[in-house]
Formats: C-alpha cells, sequence, structure tokens
C-alpha cells in the first residue's frame, strides 16, 4: 500500500491535489503567484462566490447527473439484452450511435427553452448525455461476454438473475466503469458551460474572467476544472484496472478505443 | 407561441403489436391541437398523415413501409408546422412570432424513431447509407428554399442575419477542419513514431490523454495566456493573426484535442496488421520506408479513418464553445440566444452543429466501411 503511494505517477496526483486543496483553502494566499496575469490592478482571486463553495456546487451537479444517468444506462442495457427487450436492441444501438455525435453543448442549450435557466438545465444535459456512454459500454460488456462462461453459468443451474448478478455484471464492470468514467469527464466539461445559464459552478469564475478581460480569473477557473478533470478520471481508471486484475481478463481501460466513441466533448 | 400541443389522438395500443411500434405511438399519440392551428383541410390531411404513420408503426412489420409511412408524416409535420405559421401570423403585425411547440417536436421526434428503426431493420450498405444522406438534406434544403417555413420564427431570426450567418458557419468550418488537418499532418507522423519506438508510445499517450480530459473552456481559458505573451513578445506572430483572445486559442485547443485519437487509431491500426504480411513484403525485398507506404499503412487505413471520424464529429460539437473566447462559430448564435432567453437564436446556433456533426458522422463511418472491405 505504502509503496504503491510512492510510485511517481501517483506522487505526483498526490502533490498536485494536496496544491489544490491548499489553494482553495486560503486562495488569497496565492494571489501574488496570479497577480502578473491581471492589468490596472484588478483583483487576481475571484471573490464573488467562495471558490470551495463553486469546486463542491459543481462536482455535486457532475455526481448527480452521473450517478443518476448510470443507474438507468445500466438497467436499460440489462433490459434490452433480456429476451424481454431484445426488440428494442437494435433501435437503442442506433440511438447512441446518434446521440453521441450531438455536441453536449447543444444538448444543454436545447435544454434552456424547455426549462429555464440555473441548474436544472444544467442537471438534464449531463444526466441525458451520460446516458449515452454508460449505456454502450454496458450493452458491449454484456453482450461479449465469452459463451462458454455463460453456459458454464447456466450448466451449473444459476437462475437467469444469478447468472446476471454472479456472473454477468461482474465481467462486464470494467466496461461499465469506464463508461461512467466517460460521462463524468464530459459532464465536468458540459457543466462549466453550465455557468453560462446560470449554473452554479467553476465555469462563473472563467466566463468572469472572460467578460472583464481578467486573464488570472480564467486561468485559476481554467486550471482547478482542469485538475478536477484529470484526477477523477485517474480515479475512475485505477478502478476500473482493479475491476479487471479482479476477473483477470486484459484490462478495458488500457485499450485504445478505435470505435469512434469520444473521450472529451464539451 | 401557440400551436400544436397536448390532445388526444391516436395513442390507443394493444400489446398485441409490435411494441417499439406502440412506444412510438404513445410518444406521438399525445397528439397536436391541430385544428387551432391550422385551417380545418390542412389540418385534417395533418392528421390522416400522422395516424396513417402511428397505426403502420403499430401494425406493420415492413421496414421499407414503415420508412415510407415515417417519411410522409414527417413532411406532413414539416409542412403543418409551415401551414401554421402562415395561418396564425397577424396581418397587421410584422413583429408577431410564431414558433413550433411541444406538439411538434414530440411528433418529430417520434416520426424520427420511426425512420431510424425503419433503416436499422434496412441493413443499408455504406453507399445506401449515403444515398439516404443526400436524400435527407436535399430535401431539407428544398423546404427551406420553397418559403413554406417562412413564417416560422427560426427562419425570422436566420433572415436578419443571413450574412452574419454564412460568416459564422465559414469559421465553424474553419475551426473544425482546420485543425483535423493540422492534426492529421503532425499526429500521423507522431502515430508512425510512437508506433516503432517503443519508449516515446506511453508518455506521448499519457500527456495527450491528460490534454483530452480538461475541459474545453478551460483549456481555451488556459491557452489565452500564453498565445496572449506570444503575440506581444514573437515579431511577426500578430500579424498573422495570433491573439491571446480569438480563433488562434480555440484553434490551437482543437488542435490538442485532436492529436490523441489521430496519433493513438495510427498505433492502433499499424500494430493491427499482420504479421506475416509484413514478413512477406520483407521477403519481397520492400524497404522499410516502402513497407510502411505501400503495406503497412493502406492496412491500417480503416482505424486511421475512425480516428479522423471521433476528431471532426468532436471538433464540429467543440467549436460551438470556441465563441465563448470570441472564436466565432455557430456558439455565437447559441450562447446569444442564451443570453437573451430567445429560443429561436440557441435553435439557430444549435442545430447547424448537430446537423453538421451528424452528417460528417455518417459520411465518414461509410467511407470507413468502403475502405474496410477486403483487409479484414
Amino acid at each position: 500500500m505504502i509503496r504503491d503511494l510512492l510510485r511517481p505517477g501517483i506522487l505526483l496526483r498526490l502533490v498536485v491535489f494536496a496544491a489544490l486543496v491548499a489553494f482553495l483553502a486560503a486562495p488569497d494566499r496565492f494571489a501574488g503567484l496570479l497577480a502578473p496575469l491581471t492589468s490596472n490592478g484588478a483583483p487576481s482571486i475571484y471573490t464573488q462566490s467562495s471558490l470551495i463553495d463553486l469546486t463542491l456546487a459543481h462536482l455535486f451537479t457532475v455526481a448527480l447527473s452521473t450517478f443518476a444517468a448510470a443507474v438507468l444506462a445500466v438497467g436499460l442495457a440489462i433490459f434490452v439484452t433480456r429476451p424481454a427487450g431484445v426488440e428494442f436492441l437494435a433501435l437503442s444501438r442506433a440511438i447512441v450511435n446518434i446521440g453521441q455525435t450531438f455536441p453536449p453543448v447543444a444538448v444543454l442549450a436545447l435544454s434552456v427553452p424547455a426549462m429555464g435557466f440555473g441548474e436544472a438545465p444544467t442537471r438534464m444535459a449531463l444526466f441525458l448525455y451520460g446516458l449515452l456512454p454508460i449505456f454502450e459500454n454496458t450493452l458491449v460488456g454484456l453482450s461479449t461476454l465469452p459463451p462458454a462462461v455463460v453456459e458454464t453459468a447456466s450448466a451449473m443451474g444459476m437462475t437467469g438473475r444469478q447468472r446476471l448478478l454472479k456472473v454477468e455484471l461482474p465481467l462486464a464492470m470494467p466496461l461499465i466503469i469506464e463508461g461512467i468514467r466517460l460521462s463524468a469527464v464530459i459532464g465536468l466539461a458540459t457543466a462549466t458551460i453550465g455557468s453560462t445559464v446560470a449554473a452554479k459552478g467553476l465555469g462563473e469564475v472563467i466566463v468572469a474572467g472572460l467578460l472583464s478581460n481578467n486573464l488570472a480569473f480564467i486561468v485559476q477557473g481554467g486550471v482547478i476544472t482542469g485538475i478536477l478533470a484529470v484526477l477523477i478520471s485517474d480515479i475512475f481508471t485505477a478502478v476500473a484496472r482493479r475491476a479487471t486484475k479482479r476477473r483477470g481478463a486484459p484490462s478495458a481501460a488500457a485499450r485504445t478505443e478505435p470505435d469512434g466513441r469520444q473521450t472529451s466533448g464539451a | 407561441m401557440t400551436t400544436l400541443a397536448d390532445a388526444e389522438m391516436g395513442g390507443t395500443a394493444t400489446p398485441r403489436f409490435d411494441r417499439l411500434g406502440v412506444v412510438i405511438a404513445i410518444a406521438a399519440g399525445t397528439g397536436l391541437r391541430l385544428f387551432d392551428a391550422l385551417p380545418t383541410m390542412g389540418a385534417v390531411a395533418v392528421a390522416a398523415a400522422l395516424v396513417a404513420a402511428l397505426v403502420a408503426a403499430m401494425a406493420s412489420r415492413r421496414p421499407l413501409f414503415r420508412l415510407a409511412l415515417g417519411a410522409l408524416a414527417l413532411a406532413a409535420l414539416a409542412l403543418g408546422a409551415g401551414a401554421a405559421g402562415a395561418h396564425l401570423t397577424p396581418t397587421d403585425n410584422p413583429y408577431a412570432r410564431i414558433a413550433p411547440a411541444s406538439g411538434f417536436w414530440l411528433g418529430l421526434f417520434a416520426t424520427a424513431m420511426l425512420m431510424t428503426d425503419a433503416m436499422v431493420r434496412l441493413k443499408l450498405g455504406p453507399l445506401g447509407r449515403l444515398v439516404a444522406l443526400v436524400i435527407t438534406a436535399a430535401l431539407v434544403a428544398a423546404l427551406l428554399a420553397s418559403g413554406a417555413w417562412s413564417h416560422l420564427s427560426l427562419i425570422a431570426e436566420y433572415r436578419n442575419r443571413a450574412d452574419v450567418f454564412w460568416r459564422e458557419a465559414e469559421s465553424h468550418l474553419l475551426l473544425a477542419a482546420g485543425s483535423l488537418a493540422a492534426a492529421a499532418i503532425i499526429g500521423l507522423p507522431l502515430g508512425v513514431l510512437a508506433y516503432q519506438v517503443r519508449a516515446v508510445r506511453d508518455p506521448l499517450i499519457n500527456i495527450l490523454n491528460i490534454i483530452q480530459t480538461i475541459p474545453s473552456m478551460a483549456l481555451f481559458g488556459i491557452l489565452i495566456a500564453p498565445l496572449g505573451w506570444v503575440a506581444a513578445h514573437v515579431p511577426g506572430a500578430h500579424a498573422i493573426g495570433i491573439r491571446g483572445i480569438g480563433m488562434a486559442p480555440a484553434f490551437v485547443a482543437l488542435f490538442l484535442y485532436s492529436l490523441l485519437p489521430m496519433m493513438a487509431n495510427t498505433v492502433v491500426g499499424l500494430s493491427g496488421v499482420s504479421r506475416a504480411v509484413v514478413d512477406a513484403a520483407r521477403g519481397m525485398g520492400l524497404t522499410g520506408r516502402q513497407r510502411l507506404m505501400q503495406v503497412e499503412i493502406p492496412l491500417a487505413l480503416p482505424v486511421i479513418l475512425a480516428g479522423i471520424r471521433i476528431v471532426l464529429v468532436q471538433n464540429i460539437g467543440l467549436a460551438t464553445v470556441a465563441a465563448l473566447i470570441g472564436g466565432g462559430g455557430f456558439g455565437v448564435f447559441l450562447f446569444q440566444g442564451l443570453g437573451q432567453t430567445a429560443t429561436d437564436l440557441i435553435l439557430l446556433g444549435a442545430l447547424p452543429p448537430v446537423a453538421l456533426a451528424f452528417a460528417a458522422a455518417v459520411l465518414l463511418d461509410a467511407v470507413i466501411e468502403i475502405s474496410a472491405r477486403g483487409k479484414a
């Protein structure tokens, strides 16, 4: 465990995380560092709202929508891979493929006329868009299981439900987690843009910087969001790797996807 | 803002029918308050077309038939919306705005589902899909050019800004396709290098992976600082259009996002070329360079093209965000619309990138499929 923590990659991430926490806890101490980016004595630290509140609001919005999307998407993917839902399989594949060509920012913008301003359209857009990668990955995970494994499970006398919970879902888990990672990363980015429709989040700092031509605001908002996205993505990758190790199959996260999937997007 | 919304029509379905059709029928079957929005004859015609499509969706399983009825319903909806615009616009008030309401969008969604399902079941080949794309584009162009929608607010907004619209369209395409071209020029050789030199591969992919993860608004913002510095301190940089704000940081950001898929897919494609083929080429006396250009890259082409597809679709979407830092593109209308709560402006900014990204995906998917023939 301690040896794990001392690996250079992990050590670097811990240092970056510590720096982020230190900055969020007392941003004023870093004012001097950002001051060269301002002109005409403009403030170098955003103070309209506390940075830590904005960060937490941002993370909460992403966590909420990604969680809801994960529950529904995994449920739907299970449904269309059971005999009762097989009729919807082809269409749901097509919808996911078409849906992923939609720019997330367009989904966000289109949910504003439907839902008004504030948190609601951002959460709705994050939720809707977040469904796609999770659904697609769960579907791939559940439909590409080695037939021998599923047959063995049946031969052992497992019911459909036992097979799903004890065999199919655990085997598909690395891919499902990878889908949730993609959703969370896209969600973090889209939530930033949500600030243009008055959702509380870190985009507010960047937008304020753009409006008042204050580079220090733009950079601090951008760097905080960037670090959060990278760290969260790394955590999911590590969890997926652990799930892969447990099932003893080639890593899903380490595979590069040549199949038209987006990794970023908003 | 009246029109086409909630009433009941044709939504009664029994589970004996095709299940998917039932779901679609329920989605659309909330129906439309047609008779308020249209002259009686028009309302009857639109209603008849919709009912026919819904019944067909429930009763028939023949995909071609379902597709045709879906197209009929779509045409009825589109023409109906235009006619409603003309019917409802008061003659004495040129500033009145008529926009389709939720009934229209629900109907549109349901018919689109019906047609998508029919297309999936038809299992069209790549050429068939390209033809379908061209026909769709031509029909949309004909609808817009015919003036049938000229009383709808979306078109009114477009008319007011036609010049700006095409200028921003140009910037949007320049951003999306230009950064793709730059990424291809740099990313392909980089991918070949990473394929040949293992020590380069992992660090490079790691760095590009981190860049991909950074939210676009953050990356656009972060790039403003160094590009501003370059513009101020490097002689000639300002003259060729490099600024801290505007198109330059957006272009650089899109370029950086594009590098990973370009490079990674090149590596994956080259790694997938069978060793036996490479050995045979070596046996024929081809040099390393000839092997690469004449054997390995052509065989890796479908995977490399898949990288280009990812990048193009992604860039068309991301270029929309460039408007926030003054980079132009359709995002200009989108964010203006958001700022003024003007739904029509939002649509004017959001629909073109959606359509472009979709068309790019269909086009490149077909090209990939054609290029993959006989190489598996």
